[in-house]
């Protein structure tokens, strides 16, 4: 898989031409992959139906093994979907501009990461058909949600962290759609004319998408760091020890986008190769991704050291108990294999050859996935597999109800993203064709923004 | 005095540039400039005779009613609804800052959508006159709205400025 060396610049007919053949027919190999995911996902869905009709027991939930599996992969996914609004938002605004290659399907990332978590917390409810209870609306009963709970925190925190990312993400989509259909022809044209909203490109509509575009991104960045924010609180509001730490908010956000953006490579390396795209995802990209990677590694290993360190320097019975029972009891697996994935094998790149290296960037990527799973399956089961009593303590096992769900949540995601690769352009037109030297008649062409 | 519109389409931004300053010296202030990019050389250009954005305060109202509504809401219903522990008080404004901030977010956001759907006059239904699909992919195109008579001469000054087409 070695990038075909570019002879010539790239104009921006080229963006268009080599984005807009993506949309459209795929091959039999696209087929046989969509058959494995919707299989895969058909087997998740019975598994939750079995779950539904024989109730939480299925799930191997039992006391105090209440969280276990499903709020491990929940607290996951909401990890995954922060390095897409992270690139879009806060990338924009620092003005890094080899985020432009990257952004779209990183955004797309996001949204179906965030679709899939949504889906956790349901699977989770007991009585799921009383989901709707969490939503504020006045009632007879005046039943009210507990805004005092982190749980309510987490609703608010995650359906605004959705809607804003969908919203930013459907904005992105609007001029390249438009692009999409200036190209298409019968039925395509027909559709991709009423999702364009009649964009023009004209100096008005560029100038209110700019400064909206521009707004977005300023509110979408608090927002990132707080959707995580929120989610530690779940685990740092209760007394359990291991969680009751000040630690946690900046420990969650730092790890969501440590494996956001090895999920971001997880996709974007594969569709560089199946699309031909080495013109636009270059070597520097990978080299960005990979460091950013690294500097959020070293980072979480800082987390780690700290979090052994105070439980050790508080001289709290059970803080220190917790953390020995974590490193020596029935999960020590699970916590070693975390330090080898998050702070060992990232390491690698360190070296300059291993960040463009597209195998090491693809291993470590997996590793870097599977550590971050099983860091959120350290906090959860291992915290309260032994929490202050004895006679509280107890071993999660889990079923093939519980897995079977988990294994369809990837299917789930990686359907939808799928999907989206042959409908919608997943590099952005708009945003390559920019950082491109703009076309002059007179004079050198100069990358855009390069001479301010 | 009937009105016509002509439209030059060019290949360059240098070019485009030069036809858009030619037509604000000769005074025709009525110009639809296309680009499949936005680009900040014809943006300067063009905030001459275009007012600033006024999306950001629909953001800004978005936002404060977020942040009225997230108090409110915690407020209100904790105070309707108190369900009183160890004697403290129902209002308790740290955990409701959570939840103002949240909606102070999701509002802004939504009023910006708005603005840009309610400013940039989307969704449109019809494509405008004036447009040519070769403005999405690599491009330019000058609009100006004249009077009849004076079509030609706007004809002659794009024609002169660079563009490789000049249509009515």
């Amino acid at each position: 898989m070695s990038a075909p060396v570019q002879t010539r610049e790239v104009t921006w007919a080229d963006v268009n031409r080599d984005v807009i053949r993506t949309v459209g027919m795929p091959g039999n190999t696209y087929f046989f992959w969509m058959t494995v995911i919707a299989l895969t996902l058909a087997c998740g869905v019975a598994a939750w139906t079995y779950q539904i009709y024989i109730g939480m027991g299925a799930a191997g939930k039992r006391t105090p093994q209440m969280w276990a599996m499903y709020i491990t992969t929940f607290v996951f996914w909401i990890g995954i979907g922060h390095a897409g609004t992270l690139i879009s938002a806060v990338l924009y605004l620092f003005r890094a501009k080899w985020r432009t290659s990257i952004y779209r399907g990183a955004e797309a990332m996001t949204i179906f990461a965030v679709m899939t978590a949504g889906l956790f917390p349901l699977i989770h409810a007991g009585r799921m058909w009383f989901a709707y209870w969490l939503m504020p609306y006045p009632n007879q009963r005046y039943l009210w949600p507990n805004f005092k709970s982190p749980l309510v925190w987490d609703v608010f925190a995650i359906s605004t962290y959705m809607t804003i990312s969908i919203v930013f993400f459907l904005v992105g989509l609007i001029p390249d759609i438009a692009a999409l259909r200036d190209s298409a022809t019968g039925i395509k044209k027909k559709i991709y004319t009423v999702m364009a909203l009649g964009w023009e490109g004209s100096d008005t509509q560029w100038k209110h998408y700019r400064r909206a575009y521009g707004l977005f991104a300023a509110l979408a960045t608090p927002l990132v760091l707080s959707v995580h924010s929120v989610v530690s609180f779940d685990f740092a509001m209760a007394l359990v020890p291991g969680w009751h730490s000040t630690l946690f908010a900046p420990f969650f956000v730092d790890g969501a986008i440590f494996s956001g953006f090895a999920m971001v490579l997880i996709l974007i390396l594969p569709m560089r190769y199946y699309f031909n795209w080495y013109a636009y995802i270059t070597d520097r990209h990978l080299d960005a991704m990979a460091k950013l990677i690294l500097v959020t590694g070293l980072v979480l290993t800082y987390f780690y050291v700290c979090e052994v360190f105070v439980a050790w320097y508080s001289g709290d019975h059970f803080e220190r108990a917790s953390v020995f029972a974590k490193a020596t009891k029935q999960y020590a697996w699970a916590y070693w294999m975390m330090y080898f994935s998050n702070c060992v094998t990232p390491l690698i790149f360190l070296w300059k050859k291993a960040r463009t290296n597209v195998t090491i960037l693809y291993v470590v990527s997996i590793f870097v996935l599977i550590g971050m799973w099983l860091e959120r399956f350290n906090i959860i089961v291992p915290g309260l597999a032994h929490d202050f009593y004895p006679y509280t303590w107890g071993t999660y096992y889990p079923t093939i109800t519980d897995s079977t769900i988990i294994v369809g949540s990837f299917a789930w995601f990686f359907l939808l993203f799928m999907g989206f690769i042959r409908v919608m352009p997943s590099l952005s037109i708009v945003e390559v064709k920019e950082v491109l030297p703009h076309p002059l008649k007179h004079g050198h062409a100069v990358p855009h923004g390069g001479g301010h | 005095m009937a009105g016509t519109s002509v439209l030059g389409v060019f290949a360059h931004v240098d070019t485009t540039l030069q036809a858009i300053r030619e037509l604000r010296a000769k005074g025709y202030p009525d110009l639809t400039v296309y680009t499949p990019v936005p680009v900040e050389e014809i943006e300067e250009e063009i905030e001459h005779i275009r007012p600033l954005s006024k999306v950001r305060f629909f953001t800004l109202i978005g936002a404060l009613t977020g942040t009225t509504t997230g108090f409110f809401l915690t407020i209100w219903t904790s105070l309707k609804w108190d369900l009183i522990t160890g004697g403290k008080a129902p209002v308790s404004i740290p955990p409701f800052i959570i939840i103002g901030f949240e909606l102070t977010i999701l509002f802004g956001g939504l009023a910006t959508l708005l603005a840009l759907l309610v400013l940039g006059r989307l969704p449109r239904l019809r494509p405008s006159p004036t447009y040519d699909p070769r403005f999405t992919l690599d491009r330019f195109g000058v609009a100006v709205a004249c009077p009849a008579e004076r079509a030609q001469a706007v004809s002659a000054l794009l024609s002169a400025a660079g563009a490789e087409e000049v249509r009515r």
